[in-house]
């Protein structure tokens, strides 16, 4: 049989049952604002920097298709550009890691 | 002579509307395990009580090459019969007569039955089977569509209204049931979401069935969107009867009273719930204990199930159960479970229907992603709906009511006309392990044997404050009370409070934290 599931609440360990949302719940990740995700699937129709580049935060980085509109991604910290994961062209899913800026 | 004819042409007439969209489409939705728009009527009412209105409506939609068309009563059937004896309106939705498609005339006819049950002041039960807006009818049919979600909205808290969706209900046709409050749902049969798989697939490239995206299991479980799930539409009319025989048909009486039969001897009060207040047991047989027959209709039984929801009878009498579940993430108040609380609580108060609460929580569920998913605001929606609810509210401590879920749940502090509370009561600020840790921080933290004092300090924490008799003291519990008197003080609470009369403040509405 399997062990009976055990929540933890205030340092009291209660025998209980866990529901699937909370076994399977995201774990928190801080943030890191160099990287510039795809915050939606869609094309990538540019990428307006090239590595080494140096970007001030809110320069445009990718220009990014998706629902009807050119998306466009922009940098949220000024560094430099130290990786492209994408080139025009690109078909991405949704949270790809498509540039990285440090 | 000529009325005999006259006679035989209304009868003719009749049993071409009454074929819909002909034998060959009846015979597609028979084959989806699916009844036809008036069969399903015809089940959830009293044999021979269907009075049907507006049999003869037709479109008058011209473009597109509708004008050529003809929509046996334009796709919906309405009337009103009665369920149980009691009157109720209703509607459902043809499939089998362009897919059961909304355009404008059969929108009318929708809210022509709703109009007509809010001025009689009856339930409301509407039947979704329905491919969506007929798009042929343009904005006309967008039109029809904000006129039964208002009428939904006007009606909401003043009669029943009760949604079952026995086929596609998608779009925008999804926020009528969703403004409604009882959503019933069939497996395999019900089908609710905004955007279908289709969109889904190719705006975001995510491939998912029908079943999976909102299907009634889905919506049972997940989404908590509905709230009774059936395995057929049989289960399902069932289930509807129930539900109508413990509800009032509207909000200025109460609901029937029934003949009070006392609970099952199967369900002893006495041996459901452990002393030690970290294991766990069905709190559901506490209410099976307590409540007439030991019948307990649950609500949203798959969603949230660290809270439980649902109606009983107390002497006859419908009354509204709320309880910590402990079986179930050791009962804790969430964003979801405190979600749904809420709305029952408010169901209840809005139909003259008195809370019971039985409580046994350790509070609410710590963590990040309860924090980002806004417990705060959710949480806060409980101590909002039971501070605003005027029905009779009778509390029962069951065991741990710890932290602001002890403020939350029913308690004296929100006005609640009863609190008793069994010896096994914690009723305190936290439990003894966290609340010793940090009282006597520092004499653990530099002991030479932090492990053992702190064993001793949680000893003398649980022998001083994890029991009922300090809350007693203030009065915040009226009463101390063996198990075994549960049922027959509450049945004497609800008789003090049958004729309970709360003056609030004059206002428009507050602002619940939605």
């Amino acid at each position: 049989m399997k062990e009976p599931d055990k929540l933890n609440i205030d340092q009291t360990h209660y025998t209980t049952r866990v529901s699937r949302r909370w076994a399977e719940r995201k774990h928190y990740t801080p943030p890191e604002p160099g990287k510039i995700y795809s915050f939606i699937p869609g094309t990538v129709v540019e990428v307006l920097v090239r590595e080494g580049d140096s970007v001030s935060a809110g320069d445009d980085i990718v220009i990014l298709d998706a629902m009807k509109m050119k998306n466009r991604l922009k940098s949220h910290i000024s560094g430099k550009v130290i990786s492209i994961n994408v080139s025009p062209g690109d078909r991405v899913p949704k949270g790809v890691m498509l540039v990285e800026i440090a | 002579m000529a009325l005999e004819k006259k006679i035989r042409e209304l009868k003719e007439k009749r049993e071409k509307m009454l074929l819909g969209g002909g034998e060959e489409a009846i015979e597609k939705q028979k084959a989806m395990g699916k009844n036809t728009a008036r069969e399903r009527i015809m089940s959830i009412l009293d044999q021979g009580s269907f009075s049907e209105y507006d049999m003869f409506v037709e479109h008058d939609a011209r473009d597109f090459g509708m004008d050529k068309k003809h929509l046996p009563s334009d796709g919906v059937v309405i009337g009103t019969g009665t369920v149980q004896g009691l009157p109720v309106a209703i509607f459902a939705q043809d499939f089998t007569v362009a897919g059961g498609s909304l355009g404008l005339m059969h929108s009318r006819k929708i809210t022509k039955i709703m109009d007509h049950a809010l001025k009689m002041r009856i339930p409301l039960i509407g039947i979704n089977d329905s491919g969506g807006a007929r798009i042929q009818e343009g904005v006309n049919s967008l039109a029809g569509y904000g006129e039964i979600f208002f009428r939904n909205t006007i009606s909401s808290g003043v009669i029943p209204q009760i949604s079952v969706i026995l086929g596609p209900c998608a779009g925008g046709a999804v926020y009528s049931p969703a403004l409604t409050d009882f959503v019933f749902v069939v497996e395999n049969i019900s089908k609710m979401f905004i955007t279908g798989p289709e969109v889904i697939k190719t705006v975001l490239g995510e491939e998912i069935s029908m079943e999976a995206l909102g299907g009634a299991r889905v919506h049972c479980e997940v989404s908590g969107n509905a709230h009774f799930f059936a395995m057929s539409e049989e289960e399902c009319f069932s289930q509807i009867k129930k539900l109508v025989s413990f509800i009032p048909r509207n909000n200025d009486v109460k609901a029937r009273v029934h003949d009070p039969v006392p609970p099952d001897k199967k369900y002893d009060i006495e041996k459901i719930v452990p002393g030690d207040p970290t294991l766990p047991y069905d709190v559901k047989d506490v209410i099976r204990a307590v409540a007439d027959n030991s019948d307990f209709f649950e609500i949203q039984e798959m969603y949230a199930r660290n809270i439980v929801i649902g109606f009983g009878r107390l002497g006859g009498k419908t009354v509204g159960f709320v309880a910590n579940q402990p079986m179930e993430m050791a009962g804790v108040l969430d964003v979801d479970s405190s979600d749904k609380a809420a709305r029952f609580i408010r169901y209840c108060d809005a139909f003259s229907i008195p809370l019971v609460t039985l409580v046994d929580l350790p509070g609410y569920l710590p963590g990040v992603d309860q924090e980002h998913a806004g417990v705060i605001r959710h949480g806060a929606k409980v101590l909002y709906a039971y501070s605003e609810a005027t029905v009779p509210k009778l509390t029962v401590i069951l065991r741990k009511a710890y932290g602001g879920g002890y403020i939350a749940m029913s308690s004296r502090h929100l006005r609640a006309d009863f609190v008793f509370a069994w010896p096994t009561a914690e009723i305190a600020v936290m439990g003894p392990e966290g609340a010793a840790n940090i009282i006597f921080r520092k004499e653990i933290t530099t002991a030479a044997n932090p492990d053992e004092v702190r064993r001793q300090k949680v000893e003398e924490y649980k022998e001083k404050f994890a029991n009922p008799y300090v809350a007693a003291s203030r009065g915040y519990v009226d009463s101390v009370i063996e198990p075994s008197e549960t049922r027959k003080l509450l049945l004497h609470a609800l008789e003090v409070s049958e004729d309970k009369v709360v003056q609030m403040p004059r206002k428009k509405h507050g602002i619940p934290p939605f």
